[in-house]
């Protein structure tokens, strides 16, 4: 007998096709809606068929935002998952499957509980019902609500006609049914609490909330060229154009994208561009055009590896130093990297103010990580979101670029007001018009520059330190690692150790030094240099004293992270 | 309308830096600058009403030297600035306006999904057949065996035949002209700005300083007006379009067809500026609520 108590790792594997995201959607959902904590993560390959994807689900009775390298039940789908996971299999991994998926040296060292789902899925009419009944002897495990299941699946196949939404539902009642039966038999016991009013809470991915947040802070423009891992923004906006009344348009490429949306803010609208690094790389010369016209845009940068195609679907932390040094030129630029799902919500809303007010381009930096994270979460407060639109009359006499303290220009749009509005990606003088001249030259770079970067800065939000004041060792994350980070402090059980959280990464408020003196500090960072150490050196002149680095395209595990902080504190 | 009595000066901008215009003297720019006055006073727009984006040259210089409102974004650029321009208010009426490297080399590309995507903008092409700003290099519609600082050999390169290209595309209106005719040029441009669609004008004019073989005369003498042609008949369009010597002027293609602008969910029930609209908080209450479900 197999037990299992408060936190699960479910992982299942199979080839790209084998349905393992239905799987996922299956369980996310149901168990959810059972009353379960759920967390999701995928990793998959760049192709549309074979090889191997993996998706881990955590079940767990209090929350679970992070994950982990252990797998307690395994399902693999196809010969090669278990090879593929070997460094994550233990001796307490449980496996669940076909013998023939499951290679003969693996046999030994874990507990292999054999089910016939190929003979299930043909009783019930075809091989391609596996993934359901596999579904289903997971949700059976935990004694989810097999309503849930049955609701999910009208809705998911309603499309393709009654017949297969029955033969699925057939099929998951056999593997649930399978389910109960391993825990009546005591082959596994699972003990995981349920809460109430977990089954109302919002289960939403990465993806999702910034797509959401977009919305809320009132993105009614969208470009973009598929790249993954971006493209689930888009898709998501496109999905719902018609209910929000938006515009959504896939275009000829990248270029054009940042473009046109330039084009949509010097008009009035709220526009945003989805993309990834090498996406971004061909947005760097209109990048520069927004900052010399000081013309607002929103870009969503999902990070993969690089350079150039790297690994298209697999995750990194490696393009801070493209969005902080793209452009020609000095301009401000303000890049923020939310740390979960709310602050890829509240974050992707707030950017659109914050272009808004400061005219400048504003980097919402994700990573294939974040925006393939799914996990319950209680509620998103809309009443929080605000709408702070910096638009201003043109009357007779507006000058574009107006010389003012704060380096801020008042910003008309064309057609609201008697004047006209020119905006110029020359060097310019106030009305917006081209000059040469010396003076207005250097009094124009310092307005950009100096002032209006020293406005921002001075207002830039502080990092979150999430432990005591007094700790004698920072670990410093940024963006999408924070609850990896938090959740291998909180493992390690020692008070002297605190996180420092930065999701507004640039430009820094120079009152964030004072949470690094006198400390030891370790940078837990997803690329192979440090981009964000160096940062902070750049920035602050703090001394990062241990870097704790992962560049292999995976994500960190909280056993990782864990096992490197407990390699550098004494 | 009485077109001696129409009042072209608001649109004489009066800014400080408007006065000071970089084009050589007799230059062909100086002549669609008037054009391009002259139409937009006739067809009764004003300046607030009026978006003018342009890419880089000396072509693209004009935002400077009209009032109205303008964009000098990036070398090719203009088309998909215009396009955002025009598609967050589609109240404003949007010029995009380059020369033949800005709108053909840099940009053809947008060139190209333009005309695929059809937003009602009028695209002015200042075609002098080769590259003046950066003194003198062939442009894609400098003419065979012409020799250039950079093409010593002469240019061996097919020029760009924007016409036939926008034709083949199902185009939704294409015309040329030659800047030296100047009330043909105005009644032209009326119709392109007028058209609903994309409208691709593109425009002779000289390089008084680094064109010697496509002067004033020389336009004179190559070209000819298309008196008798049907402009909604696609085929008799496409062979006028490779006629080589003399080249047609006028409107070649006319394919009335719905605008970008008309097509994208934003308007289709609403048809408010982006730029007024607040976000509908209720439309994400809805969401939020099917993803507390399943």
């Amino acid at each position: 007998m197999v037990e299992f108590r408060e936190d699960l790792s479910v992982v299942l594997g199979g080839a790209a096709g084998q349905g393992i995201q239905t799987v996922e959607e299956i369980l996310t959902r149901t168990l959810k809606f059972s009353g379960y904590n759920v967390y999701a993560n995928k990793e998959y390959m760049s192709r549309v068929r074979g090889g191997i994807n993996t998706t881990e689900i955590r079940v767990s009775s209090k929350r679970v935002r992070a994950f982990v390298k252990k797998i307690d039940i395994l399902i693999p789908f196809k010969r090669g998952v278990l090879p593929w996971v070997k460094d994550r299999i233990s001796e307490s991994t449980v496996v669940i499957g076909e013998k023939e998926n499951v290679e003969e040296e693996f046999l030994e060292k874990i507990h292999f509980i054999e089910v016939p789902l190929t003979k299930m899925a043909l009783d019930v009419g075809s091989q391609l019902y596996l993934n359901t009944i596999a579904a289903g002897i997971v949700v059976g495990i935990f004694r989810g609500e097999f309503s849930a299941v049955e609701e999910y699946l009208k809705e998911r196949f309603g499309s393709k006609g009654e017949n297969v939404v029955q033969k699925n539902i057939e099929a998951a009642k056999k593997g649930y049914e399978l389910g109960l039966k391993l825990l009546k038999e005591g082959t596994v016991k699972v003990e995981v609490q349920r809460k109430e009013k977990v089954r109302d809470e919002i289960l939403l991915s990465g993806a999702e909330a910034v797509a959401l947040g977009a919305l809320a802070g009132g993105m009614n423009f969208l470009s973009f060229y598929p790249m993954s891992p971006s493209t689930g923004v888009a898709v998501f906006a496109a999905q719902h154009a018609e209910d929000f009344e938006i515009v959504v348009e896939q275009v000829e490429d990248e270029i054009s994208a940042i473009n046109m949306a330039l084009g949509a803010w010097y008009a009035g609208a709220r526009a945003m561009v989805t993309t990834s690094g090498g996406g971004f790389a061909l947005m760097t010369e209109a990048l520069s055009l927004a900052g010399m016209a000081e013309n607002p845009i929103v870009i969503h940068l999902a990070q993969r590896p690089g350079p150039a195609t790297g690994l298209p679907t697999r995750t990194m932390q490696g393009d801070l130093n493209l969005v902080l040094h793209a452009g020609h030129g000095d301009f401000p630029r303000i890049i923020l990297a939310p740390g979960n799902i709310e602050e890829a919500f509240y974050m992707s809303a707030e950017a659109f103010n914050l272009a808004d007010r400061y005219q400048v381009p504003v980097i919402i930096l994700t990573d294939q990580y974040l925006v393939d994270t799914y996990y319950n979460l209680p509620e998103l407060e809309l009443d929080k979101v605000k709408v702070e639109k910096h638009i201003v009359e043109a009357k007779p006499g507006y000058r574009r670029y107006e010389l003012t303290e704060d380096g801020i220009s008042p910003r008309a749009i064309p057609g609201y007001g008697e004047d006209v509005v020119v905006a110029n990606g020359n060097e310019h003088d106030e009305w917006g018009d081209i000059t040469e001249d010396a003076e207005l030259t250097v009094r124009m770079q310092e307005k950009r520059a100096i002032r209006k970067l020293e406005t921002i800065r001075k207002n830039a939000p502080l990092p979150r330190l999430i432990g005591g004041e007094d700790a004698k060792y920072i670990i410093v994350a940024w963006g999408s690692t924070l609850h990896i980070v938090e959740e291998a402090i909180e493992k390690l059980g020692r008070d002297d150790v605190a996180l420092l959280h930065f999701s507004w990464l640039y430009p820094l408020n120079p009152e964030a030094k004072k949470f690094f003196e006198g400390k030891t500090i370790i940078a837990v960072e997803l690329n192979v240099t440090g981009q964000f150490a160096e940062l902070l050196r750049k920035e602050l002149g703090v001394e990062v004293h241990h870097r704790v680095l992962k560049y292999d395209g995976r994500a960190f595990s909280v056993e990782e992270v864990l096992d490197a902080i407990n390699g550098v504190v004494e | 309308m009485n077109l001696e009595k129409v009042d072209k000066s608001r649109f004489e901008p009066k800014r400080p830096g408007s006065q000071d215009i970089a084009w050589c003297p007799g230059c062909g720019n100086f002549g669609i600058r008037n054009i391009l006055i002259t139409a937009l006073a006739e067809l009764g727009l004003n300046p607030n009403e009026v978006a003018i984006i342009s890419g880089i040259g000396q072509a693209a210089k004009m935002p400077h030297y009209i009032k109205a409102n303008g964009y000098h974004t990036l070398h090719g650029r203009a088309i998909p600035i215009a396009t955002g321009v025009k598609t967050a208010n589609p109240e404003l009426t949007v010029i995009a306006e380059g020369g033949d490297g800005d709108m053909y080399a840099e940009g053809g590309n947008h060139l190209l999904h333009a005309i695929r995507r059809n937003p009602d903008i009028t695209v002015l092409i200042h075609d002098n057949q080769i590259y003046g700003l950066t003194k003198g290099q062939a442009s894609p519609t400098t003419m065979k065996g012409i020799k250039t600082p950079t093409q010593p050999w002469g240019v061996f390169e097919e020029p760009f035949n924007v016409i036939a290209l926008a034709i083949a595309l199902d185009a939704s209106f294409v015309a040329r002209t030659f800047m030296g005719y100047f009330r043909e040029s105005v009644e032209i441009i009326k119709k392109a700005i007028e058209h609903k669609g994309l409208a691709i004008v593109d425009i002779f004019h000289p390089c008084v300083s680094f064109n010697k073989v496509n002067t004033y005369a020389w336009y004179r003498e190559h070209t000819y007006w298309m008196d008798d042609h049907d402009s909604y008949d696609r085929e008799a369009a496409f062979k006028r379009a490779i006629e080589t010597d003399p080249l047609p002027l006028g409107v070649f293609y006319i394919n009335e067809k719905p605008t970008f602008e008309e097509l994208v969910p934003a308007y289709k029930r609403d048809k408010t500026p982006l730029w007024k609209r607040e976000p509908k908080v209720e439309e994400i209450r809805k969401i939020l609520d099917i993803k507390r479900r399943l």
